[in-house]
């Protein structure tokens, strides 16, 4: 997993509640058996005018103009700005994975579903939950500036504005420590292999059955 | 001291370790696993060259992906026409074979969808932590388990530790006393509240329901509620065991047997919320308020009483909401205004790991049986949640009722809950479906999802547009 300490990048405004993961990745993509080139269907549904299939050449479809991820001054964007709800829907990783495969670090959103945001943090995607009032100023700013860019410190737990205003953020210490160190956090849990197996041996004593 | 909730006992007895950020390590009885969200996992083990923690934990079926045509079926793994949808069923199979894990393959009449095996089988029991790479485990919490979906890397983490690291949530109790109307049913009660709480209602927390309603109702109907907890931001859905969790459990092919069954079922008796347990937030419904419900947007809480008209935009409280209301009717090629009685239908899909239990058979037969499907409705679909669910209601002629009013009798199969195998709704098409999501293309690129219950589906079929069941009972 890729570590992230701090990450700068332009902003991308997707205006929409309750993006679910079906929305993030149609499971037409799903039947993949691979982690990775999840990024060029990343809200397929939204960003082409027709239905993807896994495989096809992404080139040769017709583009819906309007969406934010194909408008130019979004190119390159790795800071995605939504809102409430992010993520609702389904257990499936494939919606990290393509967010991250596009090229996307950080979320920016009043609210997750839990599964989602839990997802996140195994795949080096960083969630970071502000107050909706913040959410909608962020909006403002985007829409007025072209290009406008965000300074994520993860250390420090802020956010930096061009202008130098700085936007406080909650994260729990061990996501947090993961996330800046790419830690595998199975290896992590195998060091505790003696426990796992003390507790076993306990559970075995007193509930034989479901051994 | 307070008492305890059915959440904090489970939650307790799974502690392996307790860390100082306030997250614990939690032992994990029980790992379903499917075709769709595993392959990726057992190529992490294979690449950290790592094995199963312990592998009678886990069970694997394919469910997603399966074709639910017996002349696709009849040919096995081979026989499944898509190239892509067939490697993975195909993965499966391989992992479970190199691994040795159990696997009810795509040819064991005891295949089905992950969340209507597990119980059926005994494999899910009262007071076990139960996870699947798949949002709707919370179903197994109808059985007073605590069962979760969790991501692929979670997946891969429970393979090969038997654990997972979370943090606890806090606990919610929905209580819904009274008694349900005739025509109204779990499927009913579990939308209304989606539509009351919405579908963040309950995020960060594990909801128990409970209340005279939830006590009333069978374990089919309280696995129906239980799976569209995940609908209302809930990861966990419980109910407290009874002694009609027991007797549905009585005799399951891996329920325990003999001395153990009896100290199983004195344990499992303990598995309740304390009468003066503290839940965080509690929700308080009345049964009387809930009619039959049909969806009319885009997610689960767009749902109304089916005598209700489809919101306006202007129906919206912020401007957020407000758009939410305009990209949903859109999407839904609806107005906003019509009556939900007078939108009419092109096909009907009953089924899904929320409604395709013998129970949701029995009751969309008896409503269709000696009558015809609406030839406005260009296809009506039964798909059954695993292979003893279609074997049994064969046993009752439920086929037979089906077929001849016109609906087609399917192989089981998660179908056109999620449209990953060849049954789908083509752009624009409306669908009447007893599953759990109405997300944009959930059911096919451009198709237009209306969730309801068995009875309400069947109904719908006869008619060719949404009815109130409560009137169209005596009518008929
Ligand atoms: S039936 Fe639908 S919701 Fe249930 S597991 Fe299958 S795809 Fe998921």
């Amino acid at each position: 997993m890729e570590a992230i300490t701090i990450h700068e990048g332009i902003v991308v405004p997707l205006d929409r509640a309750n993006v679910d993961t079906d929305l993030i990745i149609p499971k037409q993509f799903l039947k993949s058996i691979k982690r990775t080139g999840f990024g060029p269907n990343l809200f397929d549904q939204l960003r082409y005018l027709d239905e993807g299939q896994p495989g096809q050449d992404n080139s040769a479809r017709p583009i819906n103009p309007d969406f934010v991820l194909n408008r130019q001054r979004y190119q390159s964007g790795s800071v995605l700005l939504a809102r409430e709800n992010f993520g609702c829907g389904s257990s499936r990783e494939h919606a990290p994975w393509a967010l991250t495969d596009y090229g996307f670090r950080v979320i920016i959103a009043p609210s997750y579903a839990d599964i989602f945001y839990n997802n996140c943090f195994k795949n080096g995607l960083l969630p970071i939950a502000l107050d909706s009032e913040v959410v909608a100023r962020l909006f403002k700013e985007t829409e007025k500036h072209s290009g406008y860019r965000l300074k994520i410190d993860l250390d420090q737990q802020i956010i930096v504005e061009p202008n130098g205003n700085q936007i406080s953020f909650e994260i729990d210490s061990f996501r947090k420590h993961c996330l800046l160190n790419g830690l595998d956090d199975i290896g992590m849990t195998l060091e505790k292999a003696d426990k796992i197996s003390a507790y076993e041996q306990k559970r075995k004593q007193q509930l034989p059955w479901q051994f | 001291m307070a008492g305890k909730t059915l959440y904090d006992k489970l939650w307790d007895a799974h502690v392996v370790e307790q860390r100082d950020d306030g997250s614990a390590l939690l032992y994990i009885d029980r790992h379903l696993i499917h075709e769709v969200t595993s392959p990726q996992a057992f190529e992490g083990l294979h690449i950290a060259g790592r094995e199963f923690w312990r592998k009678e934990a886990n069970l694997a079926t394919p469910d997603h992906n399966v074709p639910t045509t017996s002349s696709e079926r009849e040919q096995g793994i081979e026989g499944i026409v898509d190239p892509i949808s067939r490697l993975q069923v195909q993965t499966l199979d391989n992992n479970c074979n190199k691994h040795n894990i159990v696997q009810l393959g795509m040819m064991d009449n005891r295949q089905g969808i992950v969340h209507v095996v597990g119980p059926e089988q005994g494999f899910t029991q009262p007071g076990m932590t139960i996870v699947c790479g798949d949002s709707h485990t919370s179903t197994h919490g109808a059985m007073g388990a605590l069962a979760q979906g969790i991501g692929t890397s979670e997946v891969e983490h429970v393979m090969t530790t038997q654990c997972l690291v979370q943090k606890k949530m806090k606990n919610m109790l929905i209580r819904i006393d009274g008694i349900l109307a005739e025509g109204v049913t779990a499927k009913d009660v579990v939308l209304y509240v989606i539509g009351k709480i919405g579908t963040s209602g309950g995020t960060g927390h594990t909801i128990e329901f409970g209340g005279e309603v939830i006590r009333n109702l069978s374990m089919e109907g309280r696995m129906t509620i239980c799976n569209m907890s995940i609908e209302a931001g809930a990861r966990a859905g419980l109910v407290s065991v009874d002694e009609t969790t027991i007797s549905y459990l009585k005799d399951k092919p891996l329920a325990p047997k003999g001395e153990d069954w009896e100290k199983a079922c004195s344990y499992w008796r303990t598995l309740v919320s304390d009468d003066d347990a503290q839940f965080d937030t509690v929700v308080e419904i009345d049964a009387a308020d809930i009619a039959p419900q049909v969806s009319w947007g885009t997610s689960p809480e767009m749902v109304v009483g089916v005598d209700d008209a489809v919101p306006v935009i202007e129906n919206g409280k912020t401007e957020t909401q407000k758009e939410s209301i305009k990209l949903a009717l859109e999407y839904m090629g609806l107005n906003g205004g019509e009556k939900i009685t007078d939108i009419r239908l092109d096909k009907i899909f009953i089924g899904s790991c929320t409604n395709s239990r013998i129970e949701d058979l029995r009751l969309a037969a008896a409503t269709v049986k000696g009558k015809k499907v609406s030839p406005d409705i260009k296809l009506a679909m039964v798909v059954p949640g695993s292979g003893l669910v279609k074997f049994q209601a064969e046993q009752e002629g439920l086929d037979v009722i089906f077929r001849e009013a016109g609906f087609e009798w399917r192989e089981p199969g998660c179908s056109m809950c999620l449209a990953m195998n060849a049954d789908k709704l083509e752009p624009g098409e409306r669908c009447a479906s007893t599953s759990n999501r109405n997300f944009e293309g959930r059911q096919g690129f451009g198709g237009r999802t209306h969730l309801v219950s068995p009875q309400m589906a069947a109904a719908a079929a006869i008619e060719g547009h949404f009815v109130n069941i409560q009137n169209w009972n005596k009518e008929a």
